[in-house]
């Protein structure tokens, strides 16, 4: 029991309980009838919201490396990526199996026809994909090629937050109407995209540890 | 608001109690099912049945109980007239469309409690010979007001079925008496950022306009309502005076208006100015021209867990379709 806990570290249980928390919420939230008078809606949104959360934390792993030296992130991107996928999953099986019953017509109608549900059915894809390589078996045999399949994590973010913001009443291109929220996931997607690019990384990674160091120095002037 | 609804006096005795006007579908459920077992049991001996029978009796006879008459039973549920069920006053004041407040559906109705609907007054003028401003006192004594169960579909593709209380919109135009040259009705709703916390936010050309041809505002179906389920309107769906056009998309029907004003010219409308190509100036329910991102095939009825099929013109067709013959109905969506 010791070796285990001593083996769990402070970010595993902030992953762990950030990823579960939300689950326990929605259940009890529907046995004591918390959810809206449109539940299947709230269901739907609640756990859209969560992927789309999960999928942005997927991506915050590497520049906390890259930027700050913390070196643990990349170690549990994979279980971060993971939970993406469960909440996308959960949520793609609330539109199909509760919100359209399950009723192959209506779902093709709107599959192949709704640019917003084209989008986030991309990004599902992808997703599932990247879920089912995410193994250390698969990591193995393409080699090379597993690191290159999995940057398609940079497709996925743009797409569920478009999906987002085309789903609800908006022009997220003309700035107007119900536009906040994923007008600030655009712009996280952005910064966190943009920050991989290797001038822009390098020359924030130079300003960090500058910062860092005159902090530091700055600290000791005033401790002695 | 000091005034409330004209109706014939009644003994208080005779008054129904709000939560037992709002029970009753509940009520008559379980009567249901209280009558249903009364029968069964009585098969099994005189004794229980007996019992079970003068319980139901001290619940419905008006003769039985200690003075205070029970509710009137016939008529308590409410339907549309095709025959469904109207939603509860709980669902439709928890579940709101209303970003004058917010954007969240269940936050409305707490950000909206207690906002000050009275004193209210309605401008009406333009291209009329009378122009007038009435106050709300006005309103409720001058036009007759009538329980409509309207169906009210959401652009979002979700529904309810609502008993509005309200007057038809032609009977006001009538008094202001529209010119000639009047062509279309213009409406406005409040814009008061300390009160309505929602218009703080940019992205959004306040204040809420919204507009209606005028034979469209002059058809029977066009009311102004002021009230549902026989209570003044919750701040939460537009108090104190609204328009309600149910065979259009829900955000037709404008919230808390100050202004009507009769145009010759078609009026901007706040969301076909946002997103001209996703909302029209008419936004007629119509199953067979989508929202470009949404369908508009299926709808979910509040309080149904499946989908049903939309109605064209929201089920209003046989009273309304005329106004557009002729149209091209993809165009003018």
């Amino acid at each position: 029991m010791r070796q285990f806990i001593g083996r769990v570290t402070p970010l595993q249980v902030v992953i762990f309980l950030g990823a579960w928390i939300p689950v326990v919420l929605l259940v009890t939230d529907y046995y004591t009838g918390k959810l809206s008078i449109n539940p299947i809606q709230d269901v739907e949104q609640r756990t859209g919201r969560l992927a789309i959360l999960w999928v942005v934390f997927t991506l915050v792993c590497t520049p906390l490396n890259s930027l700050f030296g913390w070196r643990e992130p990349i170690k549990r991107r994979r279980a971060v990526g993971l939970y993406a996928f469960m909440f996308a999953s959960l949520h793609v099986l609330t539109f199909l199996a509760l919100d359209y019953g399950l009723d192959i017509e209506l779902i093709l109608d709107v599959l192949l026809e709704k640019k917003f549900i084209i989008v986030g059915a991309t990004a599902f894809l992808l997703l599932l994909l990247l879920a089912g390589t995410s193994f250390d078996y698969w990591k193995k045999r393409l080699k090379k090629n597993w690191k290159r399949l999995h940057w398609a994590v940079y497709a996925i973010a743009p797409l569920v937050v478009l999906h987002y913001a085309w789903a609800k009443k908006g022009d997220i291109f003309r700035l107007q109407g119900d536009i906040v929220q994923p007008l600030i996931y655009g712009i996280v997607v952005l910064v966190l995209l943009g920050v991989r690019i290797k001038p822009i990384k390098r020359t924030i990674a130079v300003f960090i540890t500058r910062l860092a160091a005159g902090i530091r120095k700055q600290m000791s002037v005033i401790t002695k | 608001m000091t005034k409330k609804y004209k109706s014939v006096p009644v003994k208080s005795s005779e008054i129904t109690p709000k939560e037992v006007y709002l029970s009753r579908k509940e009520f008559l459920k379980s009567m249901g099912i209280v009558s249903a077992s009364a029968l069964l049991l009585a098969a099994c001996g005189p004794e229980v049945a007996e019992t079970l029978e003068s319980i139901t009796a001290s619940d419905t006879s008006p003769t039985a109980g200690s003075g205070e008459t029970p509710p009137v039973l016939s008529n308590d549920i409410l339907f549309d007239e095709l025959g469904d069920e109207a939603n509860t006053y709980k669902q439709i004041t928890t579940y709101n469309n209303y970003y004058e407040f917010t954007t969240d559906k269940q936050g409305v109705a707490i950000l909206a409690e207690g906002f000050p609907s009275d004193p209210w007054s309605v401008e009406v003028n333009g291209l009329v010979n009378n122009p007038k401003t009435y106050s709300m006192e006005d309103i409720l004594n001058t036009f007759t007001q009538e329980e409509r169960i309207y169906r009210m579909r959401c652009v979002e593709a979700w529904s309810m079925v609502i008993p509005w209380m309200g007057f038809p919109l032609a009977a006001l135009l009538s008094e202001v008496e529209p010119t000639t040259d009047a062509k279309y009705v213009r409406f406005e709703t409040l814009y008061n950022p300390t009160l309505m916390p929602g218009q703080k936010q940019t992205f959004y050309p306040w204040p809420y306009e919204e507009g209606l041809r005028l034979d469209e505002a002059m058809n029977d179906l066009t009311i102004l309502a002021t009230g549902l389920y026989g209570e003044l309107m919750p701040p939460q769906n537009g108090a104190p005076i609204r328009l309600v056009v149910p065979w259009k998309y829900g955000f037709k029907s404008i919230k808390s208006i100050i202004k009507i004003e009769l145009v010759a010219e078609e009026p901007t409308t706040t969301w076909s100015t946002i997103a001209p190509n996703e909302y029209g100036f008419y936004a007629n329910v119509n199953p067979e021209v989508d929202h470009p991102r949404w369908s508009q095939k299926s709808e979910r009825r509040i309080g149904e867990l499946g989908r049903r099929d939309t109605l064209m013109f929201n089920g209003y067709a046989e009273e309304i379709a005329h106004l557009y013959d002729g149209m091209d109905l993809r165009i003018n969506y």
